[in-house]
């Protein structure tokens, strides 16, 4: 598909770059002139995908890299995916269920791939154990036509 | 951030800025060591000065109202922003608390239905 415009940038799963990465992405999908409440959207499901990584992602190792990339493609439909190279997910399914989380202690509410999937369109999850993980999001600006 | 204020059996926290993973580590600790401290009967969260919110928000709501199930006390929640209602409303923790807002007067777009 055509891309209009394309941002990419990685940072380390480290967690005071959770506001960056949002901001970075709000600010480039800015272009689109989106609603307040689809910035908003955008917003948290980007949150939602960034901590993951995270959290999880690079639990028992060092914070290796999260790779944002961020399309406008046409039809101004916004394509996100966030990627890292961590230990990966074994159960998609269990992970994407409501309420499960892997880090309980933590206080982790399980309810990011919830979040990402009611704030976006389309949501695909591809994962591979010891390699990592990446979250591609789309999402429409209906501009609040709809 | 939070600022904690206590009254006889009253804890408001005022919660400030970006409400994420990040940060809620930090305002944990320092609700819930008030909270041992205090046994207050109602804890208040106040959003007014929040500016973003995710699921790490609603890890806090849901660990502090677990937290009031064992010192018996309730949970508020005053003034979320829109942005902060719909993640509550997707989480289900709206129903964990009574949600106020005690700003409608003076900030049009905080108002909404209990």
């Amino acid at each position: 598909m055509n891309t209009l415009n394309e941002l990419k940038c990685s940072f380390p799963a480290r967690s005071e770059n959770e506001s960056f990465a949002r901001t970075m992405v709000c600010a480039f999908a800015a272009q689109l002139d989106p609603t307040v409440e689809e910035l908003a959207d955008l917003r948290t499901a980007v949150s939602e995908a960034v901590t993951n990584s995270i959290v999880h992602a690079y639990r028992d190792a060092e914070p290796g890299l999260i790779a944002v990339t961020v399309r406008l493609l046409p039809q101004d439909i916004i394509y996100i995916r966030i990627a890292d190279k961590g230990c990966g997910i074994a159960d998609i399914g269990q992970a994407m269920q409501p309420l499960y989380s892997s880090a309980p202690a933590e206080e982790r509410a399980g309810l990011g791939f919830t979040v990402m999937q009611s704030f976006t369109d389309r949501l695909t999850v591809t994962s591979h154990i010891g390699k990592g993980t990446t979250v591609i999001m789309r999402k429409k600006l209906r501009h609040g036509t709809e | 951030m939070v600022e904690l204020k206590q009254e006889p059996k009253k804890l408001t926290a005022f919660l400030s800025g970006e409400l994420d993973h990040h940060h809620v580590k930090e305002i944990r600790e320092q609700i819930d060591f008030a909270v041992r401290e205090q046994l207050p009967q109602t804890l208040i969260l106040d959003f007014l000065h929040v500016t973003f919110m995710d699921s790490s928000g609603i890890g806090l709501i849901i660990g502090r109202s677990r937290l009031l199930e064992e010192t018996g006390g309730r949970l508020e929640i005053h003034n979320p922003s829109q942005q902060i209602r719909k993640v509550l409303r997707l989480s289900g923790a709206d129903r964990l608390a009574v949600i106020r807002c005690t700003v409608c007067g003076k900030e049009p777009e905080h108002e909404y239905a209990q």
